[in-house]
């Protein structure tokens, strides 16, 4: 996050517990009941005192730069910053008619989506199988996690380093197949390292979640499916899968959060110093073209549009998926 | 509907604890079967053996003709009843209920008919659509049953089904579960730590204690002929009275006093007399009274005898006598040995026949 442009809303970095999505969706759905305890407070400003530090944190960082974003997107501005025209919605028919920009928003949603679905089906499916494991389960768990330790631009840095095109290991290994591996230079190639990349960065975070998630299945209802169902599969999908579905639902928003936004930084590895053509996704897109470019009001506008692509994204999320999620 | 045949049957954990070891029992078609015994006797470990959820280390286990070993649980023809209910949170009661059905593939009309069957049995019509969670407990009690009965297996298991339920709900559950296992003429296997629950329910009983049988018998039996010190200190409430006393040229000598006749060769001994029968009459073994257990339709009195202590019932109608001598018939002292805890003799206990 920290190298995105600030005015990009992110949904939802709650904390994992249960109880806090679950009350979250509830309050999201206007079924927020009264708190259990109310605390009385002798002074009516003192609840904002404490308020104070959050609030702070999200105006400053939240709502001051999205209104920015959103004032600036309405201006040209010169690239040394000295004065602004106001141009109406041209920036935003620049961007939604431009091809490239269109073509990034198709990359981007690709991208999401596989990342997205390649790295939670392989986090579950490392979790279920360390779940199984016994002896030696600490030293596996310990390995696989490892990797949640190792910052982006690192983990993209050693990505880089296996898919270099004269030393990289897995450049070789395609050219044992007869494929010229090009990352860096042919679009395909440069979005296969990318999308690996970025899958494997977060499958340990999936993995931890997954992981914890089944081993919060009691025990008795794993035995009562295992008399009950004949096959591993059919225990699988009929109990232990929607068993996780909270877990499930809660990983797929912090993961396609993650393909759109976080992947910043690997992006940013593989692609700056790389000739042009590359594939990026549309947050990379804002700060070449904000801070590269010095188009500030087009980059502004595309960052509006992903906003509101985001918040449309979430509604669809909470509003149709989480109710089919059965919290325990 | 089957036999259960254990043979051998032994359980060996891979840190070296032994739960069980040498269990021999048979259990007859149709027969409702109670292990009892204190927590960490094995009982549990040797039902889920029989489930198939736990491996067994020794022995084979038998369901019908089938030797059920290496077989998975859910081809072992079973249905299980667990301790804390086990039904799966996201489904409705008739899913729960219908979901080992239709893993075996039972058409569709039979699912239905056997769920409404079952529902109708445990009352449950009216919560067939609601999710466990919106249920009390004795409900969701209710539900393990009918997940259980639908499949008409070859036997139930259940793994203390009442000791999360209050003690009213249990005494009516306990009385449903005996009148549906007499219905439908299923084998069960029963676990319990609650020996008024392993008398009430069972056909037979098994005794356990450190994952060994000490027992096999009717209730009736093991009450009025336990096989050692410990099935008679376990079964009844108060417990058995355990004391030590001689045996002289055939008599009980107990605190110096001739009890009764014991067709045991000279020695110390184990006496054990039930505190029901005990009385107090105007001579006999004397006793100083220590403390008095009102129950309202009776009352235990505590007593010592010379450094020992015992207990017996009285009618509470009759007046607490400022000394005490307590007199025993004959066929009520049970003889044991001091050093192995085993029955000595043959006391002619009349055993009462059971009320079919």
């Amino acid at each position: 996050m920290t190298h995105s442009p600030s005015s990009i809303s992110r949904p939802l970095p709650v904390p994992p517990p249960l109880s806090a999505r679950a009350r979250l969706a509830k309050w999201w759905r206007g079924e927020a009941t009264a708190p259990a305890k109310r605390v009385q407070f002798d002074r009516p400003l003192t609840p904002w005192v404490f308020l104070l530090p959050q609030l702070a944190v999200v105006v400053i960082f939240f709502y001051w730069p999205s209104v920015q974003a959103v004032t600036s997107s309405f201006y040209l501005e010169d690239p040394f910053g000295f004065s602004a025209t106001f141009v109406g919605l041209d920036n935003y028919t620049d961007a939604l008619s431009s091809g490239e920009y269109l073509s990034t928003a198709t990359f981007t949603a690709g991208f999401a989506l596989v990342v997205t679905a390649l790295s939670l089906g392989l986090g579950l499916l490392l979790a279920v199988k360390a779940d199984k494991v016994i002896r030696g389960a600490s030293i596996y768990k310990t390995v696989l996690i490892s990797v949640y330790a190792i910052a982006p631009p690192v983990a993209a840095l050693i990505g880089m380093m296996l898919f270099d095109m004269h030393i990289g290991p897995f450049t070789q290994l395609a050219g044992l197949f007869g494929y010229d591996l090009k990352v860096g230079v042919n679009y395909w190639d440069t979005a296969f390292a990318m999308t690996l990349i970025a899958v494997w960065k977060q499958i340990p975070y999936n993995f931890i979640f997954f992981l914890s998630g089944l081993q919060s299945v009691p025990v008795s209802v794993r035995e009562a499916a295992l008399i009950d169902a004949r096959t591993g599969w059919a225990r699988f999908k009929d109990v232990i899968l929607p068993l996780l579905a909270p877990t499930a639902f809660f990983l797929l928003i912090i993961n396609i959060t993650y393909a759109l936004f976080d992947t910043f930084a690997i992006i940013d590895v593989i692609v700056k110093d790389k000739p042009a053509n590359n594939p990026m996704t549309l947050v990379y897109k804002i700060y070449l073209d904000g801070f590269k470019g010095n188009d500030i009001g087009g980059s502004s506008a595309q960052s509006v549009i992903l906003m509101v692509i985001v918040a449309a994204l979430t509604v669809v999320q909470f509003r149709f998926l989480e109710r089919r999620v059965h919290y325990g | 509907m089957a036999e259960i045949t254990l043979k051998n049957v032994g359980k060996t954990y891979a840190g070296g604890v032994t739960a069980v070891s040498e269990v021999n029992l048979e259990i007859r078609d149709g027969e409702f079967i109670v292990l009892v015994g204190p927590s960490g006797c094995g009982k549990s470990t040797l039902l889920r053996m029989v489930a198939g959820l736990e491996e067994i280390s020794t022995g084979e286990v038998a369901i019908g003709a089938r030797v059920v070993n290496k077989i998975e649980p859910s081809e072992r023809d079973i249905a299980m009843v667990f301790q804390n209910y086990a039904l799966y949170p996201h489904m409705t009661v008739r899913e729960n209920m219908a979901y080992g059905l239709k893993n075996r593939k039972t058409p569709k009309g039979e699912i239905e008919a056997r769920v409404a069957e079952a529902a109708r049995m445990l009352e449950l019509n009216a919560y067939l659509d609601r999710k466990p969670r919106a249920l009390s407990g004795g409900q969701r009690q209710r539900v393990a049953m009918g997940r259980a009965i639908v499949r008409q297996p070859e036997a139930f298991l259940f793994d203390e089904p009442l000791s999360n339920l209050d003690a009213k709900l249990r005494v009516s559950m306990r009385g449903e579960i005996r009148k549906l296992q007499r219905r439908l003429g299923t084998t069960a296997l029963y676990v319990t730590h609650d020996q008024l629950e392993a008398m009430t329910l069972a056909d037979r009983l098994v005794v356990l204690n450190g994952g060994r049988v000490e027992q096999v018998g009717t209730p009736l039996e093991v009450y009025h002929r336990p096989a050692t010190t410990f099935v008679a200190a376990f079964i009844g409430s108060p417990a058995m009275n355990l004391l030590d006393a001689h045996v002289v040229g055939g008599r009980v000598i107990l605190e110096g006093h001739d009890m009764g006749p014991a067709q045991a060769p000279d020695g110390p001994v184990t006496l054990g007399i039930r505190a029901e029968e005990l009385q107090s009459a105007p001579r006999g073994l004397p006793v100083k009274l220590d403390y008095v257990e009102e129950l309202g339709a009776s009352r235990i009195l505590h007593v010592a005898a010379g450094g020992q202590y015992l207990a017996f019932v009285q009618s509470p109608e009759i007046a607490i006598p400022e000394q005490i001598y307590l007199t025993v018939r004959p066929q009520a002292l049970h003889l044991f040995d001091t050093a192995t805890g085993a029955r000595i003799g043959q006391v002619p206990a009349p055993v009462a026949e059971p009320v079919p």
